[in-house]
């Protein structure tokens, strides 16, 4: 009875796998059609195989490196940023009970518009360099970081605290071994939020202004009408985006369990 | 902490808003000291100021018919958005097989940053407002379908075997069994992508435009002219806070029979 049922559903899994690889087979196959056979402007849907080729090229002769390097660069200052001054504040403010009801729902509303809106003014602050696209990025990721922050210390199990103390944990212990591994959970995803709009925004806000990183490759293709590198650089910062946040989710999921 | 407190530190305790507003005005203060005297007013302008010229930001010649070409957008994009983020959530939701097949490829298409493929949409349907709609809607749409699927998912499946042996047709399970337990979770989706569809339309904007929010943001930047971008970004940015607090008010009302 048992075999059965795992037998079945094994069975299940494999068929919604093959589902899923014949779903991106029929887009591939769709695309190559409507590329070659049925007439699409090549400007707007290059042949798949030139983009294939674009791509490995990209690959072979590396010149993806230094794009590569400035989108990471403000990323990894921009998030480091976020998260020192996230985590910070967040702590700060979970402290008081008072303090989170006046600043949790000002966090929340700022949170809620998009703030790439003021895009134009950092880069009359900072210029079109990767410092407005790092101030950008750390602002934007600054308010999912904080609030989960919050959260996280705010709705420790008073409980915990109360026995820690009667025990005699001093301020220390109190934080190191029961506010720290208590809000953990809250603040991880709060952090790999704020990661994913950090990288988010730095892409857009290379799309929309900048002299170099990926996102402003991208742009430069397109304006240049080379459709076939174009998509092919689409495709690499995809798979960049989606190795960084598979990292992330898998540092978030270890983190969860120590 | 039990110090004899004064009267005004009695009243704020006791009403954090107060607080929070002066919050808000230390903060406005801040901003109006440094555009006064500390930085060059080229590039930014006191928030008095901007306030004080918010009509001639309106007087100026296109930017009322650029806010509506702008609301039109957002609105066209959140429709579309609701509509095909319902029919494809109910699609992949309803049926775990299609569900375990294709939820996954709804993740990965979610996860995936969008903005690279902004010059795409561009290409695709010209600089006009037909972009902008089709960005936002792509984003938009994603967050719809997932708390869609996610609300079918939660259905109890004793409900479904209790109304079907009570003799009910598939339109009564849709109507009387899966749409109210849908109700909450569709919210927070409709929330989620009403910020989608926020970024979306305005990144299309940002990126290039004729007649729209963009047009005005590239001008006053281009002509440093802080004191219209601020204000023409303020009244944006509150009519993000607004709608946002609206569908939140919706989602809360919604979601109430679950508590009770």
């Amino acid at each position: 009875m048992a075999d059965t049922s795992t037998g079945l559903r094994r069975r299940d899994a494999l068929a919604s796998r093959l589902v899923q690889v014949g779903f991106l087979a029929a887009v591939i196959v769709l695309w190559y059609l409507a590329a070659t056979r049925w007439g699409v402007n090549r400007l707007l849907l290059p042949n798949p195989v030139a983009v294939f080729d674009n791509l490995v090229d990209i690959l072979r002769s590396g010149e993806y490196i230094d794009d590569l390097k400035v989108t990471l660069g403000e990323l990894a200052a921009a998030f480091a940023i976020s998260v020192t001054g996230g985590v910070t504040l967040g702590y700060l403010v979970s402290r008081s009970p008072y303090a989170i009801r006046v600043f949790e729902p000002l966090f929340a509303a700022i949170y809620a518009i998009p703030i790439i809106l003021f895009l134009p003014l950092f880069v009359l602050f900072f210029g079109l360099g990767p410092a407005s696209k790092i101030a950008l990025g750390a602002a934007i990721s600054f308010f999912p970081i904080a609030i989960n922050t919050i959260t996280g210390f705010g709705t420790v199990d008073r409980s915990y605290v109360t026995a820690a103390r009667s025990m005699g944990a001093s301020d220390y212990h109190l934080f190191r071994h029961v506010l720290v591994p208590a809000a953990l959970p809250v603040i991880l995803s709060g952090l790999r939020m704020g990661f994913t709009v950090a990288l988010l925004s730095i892409i857009g806000s290379e799309t929309l202004a900048s002299l170099a990183g990926l996102g402003h490759r991208i742009v430069h293709l397109a304006e240049s009408m080379e459709m076939a590198r174009m998509f092919a650089y689409i495709v690499f910062v995809i798979a960049i985006a989606a190795i960084l946040n598979a990292v992330v989710s898998g540092l978030e999921a270890r983190g969860r369990r120590n | 902490m039990n110090a004899p407190a004064s009267p005004v530190v009695r009243y704020l305790a006791r009403r954090p808003w107060a607080a929070r507003l002066l919050v808000i005005a230390f903060l406005v203060g801040l901003w109006e000291i440094a555009a006064r005297f500390v930085v060059d007013p080229l590039f930014l302008s006191p928030p008095s100021r901007v306030i004080a010229s918010l009509g001639t930001v309106f007087a100026t010649r296109g930017v009322p018919a650029a806010l509506q070409l702008t609301l039109f957008e957002l609105a066209v994009a959140f429709v579309l958005a609701v509509a095909i983020g319902l029919v494809l959530g109910l699609a992949v939701g309803l049926q775990p097989f299609v569900r375990r097949s294709f939820f996954p490829i709804v993740l990965l298409l979610y996860g995936m940053p969008q903005v690279t493929i902004l010059p795409l949409f561009i290409l695709f349907f010209g600089i006009g407002a037909a972009s902008k709609i089709a960005f936002g809607v792509t984003h938009g749409v994603f967050p719809i379908i997932v708390t869609v699927v996610a609300g079918v998912q939660n259905l109890k499946p004793i409900l479904l075997t209790s109304a079907r042996s009570m003799g009910a047709s598939r339109w009564q399970i849709f109507r009387y069994v899966i749409f109210p337990h849908m109700v909450p979770s569709f919210f927070t989706g409709m929330r989620l992508g009403m910020s989608g569809v926020l970024l979306g339309v305005l990144l299309a904007e940002l990126y290039v435009s004729i007649a729209g929010i963009g047009y005005f943001t590239t001008l006053f930047t281009q002509n440093f002219d802080p004191t219209k971008l601020l204000g023409l970004i303020g009244v944006l940015a509150a009519m993000a806070i607004a709608l946002n607090a609206v569908v939140r008010r919706a989602e809360a009302h919604f979601a109430r029979w679950r508590a009770g």
